[in-house]
């Protein structure tokens, strides 16, 4: 679990077999994800026009990502008029690129860091550890992260797979190599280790120079950020530092200031199920002697203007990454966050990740797969992303191929290897299906062979039959018996 | 009222005595049962593992064969969302890609008209209580694609608990999927297994003797769960206790 980088992950089944069979972090994650569940519903009873929102919040993005082009520059032009600086990304590189320039530039080698997961999408602190900047995460979750050397495995709640022991050995462990140790004797009692973090952090903010974060929502008309958290950690990076360089995807953006009026009931409700969020900061541009007095907002495309060519696909960019997909998932509940390769785990992830980065490599051909398609995601998406759709969408890209866009080319993708065997069975399935002949003949053929049916598969089938016992064929399919009674009207036959 | 009986191919070829309750029920309330003996597949196997294009001449196929029906009822609530849910979706699809409005044309007559069995009892028939004997205790787990997809609501509950001599319990964490999910139960094993034993202790600890469900894809997945797992639960189509009578009771 060491690196911070998700590159050159296993498929889907293989990262979920090792989590599978960790009752650790089984333990940790159903205990999180039930907790959540339960208080995420309450909140959202509790809202009389909760489908009206939703419908509302689904209408705003949908009409945002259709002009995207025009709201994007409408927000360079606010962002630009309140003394910021815009710049445009169009895949990873590139943006790394740019903000490790913008750093360098202020003579600085650390920067504090908080509430992006778009950095974490380009690897950004990697890229900045090359330049020789150390990248400190402040929100808390994030923290234990990196401390741990590990990778974030929830989008809203980082190290959901950790429980409080090994926060602590954590924070015991690693603190002092990053700055203020850990107190001596740390306990894994949330207000000790609440407090061991407020103390390494505050260190940090007071002496950082410069300070990079993400957004929750860009505000096209005023130019304005908007981050929502529930520390405060992000309000110190925000304010603090001299320099500030907030990078973000293009798809976070809204246009007007009342649009946020939607978003800023659901979000909260839907992701920590709070009412309202503990701290929500707004930045437009910079103001003289208060706060950051340098601001630059570098906007990220990195898949994003590929995903919106698509039809089908494209509504997951709507997505305002509250993570009630991932706690109501099933999947996600077994198989934990790292199984799905992306900072964006769950069922998002899922659809995310395959479209920003293209489905060709094994986890992102894999990820379409990972889901038993029971719809609970769907219900619970506050701006109902129908992510079953997609998620069939993207099988057929994988088995099939077809026409997508690749850095806004339209390409002919060929089916993905290692589905040929199925290609072949689901034709010979059709072909019988089209002949009820044919499938009468097989049926027969199964019920007079039932005898000798083995108790385990070979092959694909192994997978079914290693848990689950397999079930016997009848004597007779219902047609024969149908066709022998007329429907048990002739039953002495 | 003349009623196609659309009995899936898993039932069919698996469990026959799945149709013969629902033809035994149907009949008892006075409906008049027809099984057209061509049908096959609605094709959502093929549909859900990313094959729309193979599953689209099965859909015709299914429109060509109960078509002409006033009712088409399926005692699986997953294959009565494809083709309510997933069929229109397929008309859609085909429009946007240039392909003209045949395939919805086709599709559009066998939507409205195609019933999930408890669906078809209480809405169609409007009867919960079916005059079913089953003196035993059970659990239902409500299947996603019937709760989600088609909202089958309560109705299902309502049925069993007009069931003379049954006790219902209720599931923890019923609304969980079992973890079957067509090929997702070969394609992500580890995972699927997990979810099914989950299913099974959750449903061993309402101490009941039977699991109830509205589709045996789903009831194959947790059945085989159960026997490896050395339970003493039998998992039961809702049809066959709907059928069960004090003169001909279930077994």
């Amino acid at each position: 679990m060491s690196g911070g980088t998700f590159v050159g992950m296993p498929s889907f089944p293989k990262a979920a077999h090792e989590a599978v069979h960790n009752q650790t972090l089984r333990g940790n994650l159903r205990h999180a994800t039930h907790t959540i569940r339960a208080k995420r519903a309450n909140a959202v009873a509790e809202v009389s026009d909760w489908a009206e929102l939703r419908e509302a919040g689904k209408q705003i993005k949908d009409h945002t990502l259709r002009h995207l082009d025009r709201y994007l520059v409408q927000l360079e032009e606010s962002v630009t008029a309140a003394g910021g600086t815009v710049h445009w990304a169009a895949d990873a590189d590139e943006a790394n690129r740019i903000v490790t320039y913008l750093v360098k530039a202020t003579g600085e080698s650390e920067v504090v860091k908080v509430k992006s997961m778009a950095t974490q999408e380009i690897g950004l602190n990697e890229a900045l550890e090359a330049e020789g900047i150390n990248a400190y995460e402040t929100d808390l979750a994030e923290l234990i992260v990196q401390l741990g050397k590990d990778r974030p495995s929830h989008i809203l709640v980082p190290a959901i797979h950790r429980n409080r022991g090994e926060i602590r050995d954590i924070f015991a462990r690693e603190m002092s190599e990053w700055g203020r140790p850990a107190p001596e004797g740390l306990t894994d009692t949330p207000a000790e280790l609440a407090e061991a973090a407020r103390l390494h952090l505050r260190e940090k903010f007071l002496r950082a120079k410069v300070g990079v974060s993400g957004a929750n929502f860009m505000v096209a008309e005023t130019g304005t950020l908007v981050v929502v958290e529930s520390e405060g950690n992000g309000r110190m990076c925000l304010t603090l530092p001299e320099t500030l360089i907030s990078v973000v995807g293009i798809e976070k953006i809204v246009p007007t200031w009342q649009d946020l009026e939607v978003f800023l009931q659901t979000l909260p409700r839907s992701s920590t199920a709070e009412r309202m969020n503990p701290y929500t900061s707004t930045w437009t541009g910079t103001t003289d002697e208060d706060g950051p007095q340098t601001f630059h907002l570098v906007l990220i495309d990195n898949g994003r203007t590929d995903t919106l060519a698509d039809e089908v696909g494209r509504q997951a960019l709507r997505c305002i990454r509250c993570s009630a997909c991932l706690n109501v998932c099933p999947v996600y509940e077994r198989a934990g966050g790292h199984a799905y390769g992306s900072v964006y785990p769950g069922p998002i992830g899922a659809i995310l990740s395959p479209q920003l980065r293209g489905t060709q490599s094994e986890i992102d051909a894999s990820l379409p797969y990972a889901s038993s398609l029971c719809g609970a995601c769907y219900d619970v998406c506050p701006v109902a992303i129908d992510i079953p759709e997609v998620l069939v969408h993207l099988r057929e890209r994988v088995v099939e191929g077809g026409v997508v866009t690749r850095d806004g080319a339209k390409v002919v993708l060929k089916p993905a290897k290692g589905h040929a065997a199925e290609r072949a069975a689901m034709r010979a399935a059709r072909w019988a299906f089209g002949r009820p002949g044919a499938l009468r003949t097989g049926q027969r053929f199964a019920s007079r062979t039932r005898r000798f049916h083995p108790r385990t598969l070979p092959g694909p089938g192994k997978a079914w039959s290693e848990t689950r016992a397999l079930p016997t064929v009848p004597a007779e399919p219902f047609r024969d018996w149908w066709q022998r009674t007329h429907g048990g009207k002739d039953a002495s036959k | 009222m003349r009623v196609a009986l659309f009995l899936t191919c898993v039932n069919d070829t698996l469990y026959p005595d799945t149709g013969r309750a629902v033809v035994k029920l149907l009949t008892r309330l006075g409906v008049d049962v027809d099984f057209p003996m061509a049908q096959t597949c609605c094709g959502q196997a093929h549909y859900n593992t990313g094959y729309r294009h193979q599953a689209e001449p099965m859909a015709r196929h299914f429109s060509d064969v109960f078509g002409g029906y006033e009712a088409i009822v399926t005692p699986s609530g997953s294959c009565g969302a494809m083709v309510r849910e997933l069929y229109p979706r397929m008309g859609e699809r085909a429009r946007a890609e240039g392909r003209g409005d045949t395939l919805a044309a086709t599709l559009a007559p066998v939507v409205p008209k195609t019933y999930e069995l408890t669906e078809f009892l209480v809405d169609v028939l409007g009867v919960t209580d079916v005059g079913a004997y089953y003196p035993h205790t059970v659990t239902y787990h409500p299947t996603c694609h019937g709760l989600r997809s088609l909202g089958l609501g309560d109705r299902p509950r309502r049925l069993l608990q007009s069931v003379k001599g049954l006790e219902l319990k209720e599931l923890p964490g019923a609304d969980e999927c079992c973890g079957f999910g067509g090929t997702f139960a070969v394609k992500n094993s580890d995972v699927s297994a997990a979810m099914g034993a989950d299913k099974v202790r959750n449903a061993e600890s309402t101490g009941a003797d039977v699991l109830c469900a509205a589709d045996n894809s789903c009831l194959m997945h947790i059945g085989g769960t159960m026997t490896r797992l050395r339970t003493d639960m039998r998992p039961v189509h809702i049809a066959e206790i709907l059928a069960s009578t004090e003169e001909e009771p279930l077994v």
